[in-house]
């Protein structure tokens, strides 16, 4: 087995090398750049909604692009569309399975997607022609669990799932158009860019990886996480990405110095991060938690400047509107909640 | 044995593969980076609403305090 022992001692010394590279870069912290700008202020963000309906725990929510309308989805077998001004429910749709953990929301605002423990993800098209919401696909291939889904446009889709995979959909044909392997453990999460041109991805592997979409490459992996990967997202210049674990910690990983800038952690802190969001500006990095509350980190001080404190029990899922106006928060004590 | 091997000897050399390429990208300096991050924030923080405040006429959550009956 002399091969394998070779290309084991290779693998090892690329890591080093790669180790080796970043630390080559490394001139200069973010913390020694940012030591002469100011924290910013406390933020004390209202509950201005709460959205009631759901009848068991609320796993995902994603915003349209209107941020005004907003998909959830419970594991009481549906998802929601809410008008969030005026918490009408303008879509109740019955799930065929009601195991869900994921949804999304075409940017175009036709469509809506979900998926979970049925290992498919499901395409409702909003604007039939007689008002009635109906399954329009049903993306099957996955062999794990459907972690998160999300619209590149009316007919991509990209899927994360408990198989390892990420897979980009043309969902038209129904047909797996580029399936990302590499992950070691279950994908929990996924986001695009803000270019479309790639996204990322995070693990039960502790690492996060970013994927160029049409050559289904793996540009880049990031560690430094001592358990799953939970929650991840981009920060809104798209050359950074924010992720959230197990490990009770959130870090901001830079795309073009291929490193770990910051962790954003607490020692009073010991649950894990379930969801993540940037504000607008990515000053602000919003992350929920096991604990029930939701904490407002300053992204470049790397300290707690907020807290939000509504729900009796987890905080699953957190969204930030596009045009940053507000943030949703959903949980399993089956209520949103709109804050700003 | 023999076919386990062999799936063990692709998915290594698959890693190794993978490792080169990510060896071989092209890195920018900490300073710049860490720069342009702190740049964005800074330059964007007064479009941000949660940073800076949302006055209650602009906030399309908050209900209007009158109410107008024509």
């Amino acid at each position: 087995m002399g091969e394998m022992e070779q290309l084991r001692k290779e693998a090892e010394s690329l890591k080093d090398e790669i180790t080796a590279a970043r630390k080559a870069v490394q001139d200069l912290t973010l913390q020694d750049h940012v030591a002469g700008t100011a924290v910013v202020g406390r933020v004390q963000l209202k509950i201005r909604k709460t959205l009631r309906g759901h009848l068991a725990k609320i796993y995902a929510l994603h915003w349209g692009t209107d941020s005004k309308l907003c998909v959830s989805a419970s594991q009481d077998g549906k998802l929601i569309v809410w008008d969030s001004c005026t918490t009408n429910k303008v879509h109740a749709i019955p799930l065929k399975s009601s195991w869900v953990m994921t949804c999304s929301y075409a940017p175009s605002g036709n469509m809506v997607a979900c998926g979970g423990l049925d290992n498919m993800c499901s395409i409702y098209n909003l604007k039939g022609k007689d008002g009635n919401v109906k399954v329009m696909h049903e993306l099957a291939a996955h062999t794990g669990y459907l972690s998160c889904c999300r619209f590149l446009n009316d007919n991509e889709i990209i899927t994360s799932s408990g198989d390892c995979t990420c897979v980009l959909w043309d969902i038209e044909t129904g047909s797996q158009k580029t399936v990302f392997a590499g992950h070691l453990g279950d994908c929990m999460s996924l986001a695009v860019a803000p270019d479309f041109n790639t996204f990322i991805s995070g693990a039960c592997d502790y690492t996060a990886k970013l994927w160029d979409i049409r050559d289904g490459q793996c540009r880049q992996t990031f560690g430094g996480h001592e358990s799953d990967i939970n929650a991840i997202g981009f920060f809104p210049n798209g050359n950074a990405v924010i992720t959230g674990s197990d490990d009770a910690s959130c870090k901001l990983y830079d795309l073009r110095s291929d490193q770990e800038l910051i962790t954003y952690q607490d020692s009073s802190i010991m649950c894990g991060v379930t969801s993540i969001a940037p504000s607008f500006s990515g000053r602000l990095i919003l992350a929920g938690y096991d604990d029930f509350n939701c904490n407002i980190w300053d992204s470049l001080k790397a300290e707690r400047v907020g807290v939000l404190s509504g729900h009796d029990n987890r905080v699953s899922c957190i969204g930030v509107t596009p045009d940053g106006m507000a943030c949703c928060t959903g949980s399993w004590d089956s209520f949103l909640k709109i804050w700003n | 044995m023999s076919s386990n091997s062999a799936g063990g000897l692709v998915s290594l050399q698959k890693s190794v593969k993978q490792l080169r390429f990510e060896a071989g990208i092209r890195r920018i300096k900490v300073s710049q980076a860490a720069a342009e991050l702190k740049a964005f924030c800074l330059q964007n923080a007064h479009k941000d609403p949660l940073l800076m405040g949302v006055p209650s006429s602009d906030n399309p959550f908050r209900p209007p305090k009158s109410c107008a009956l024509f």
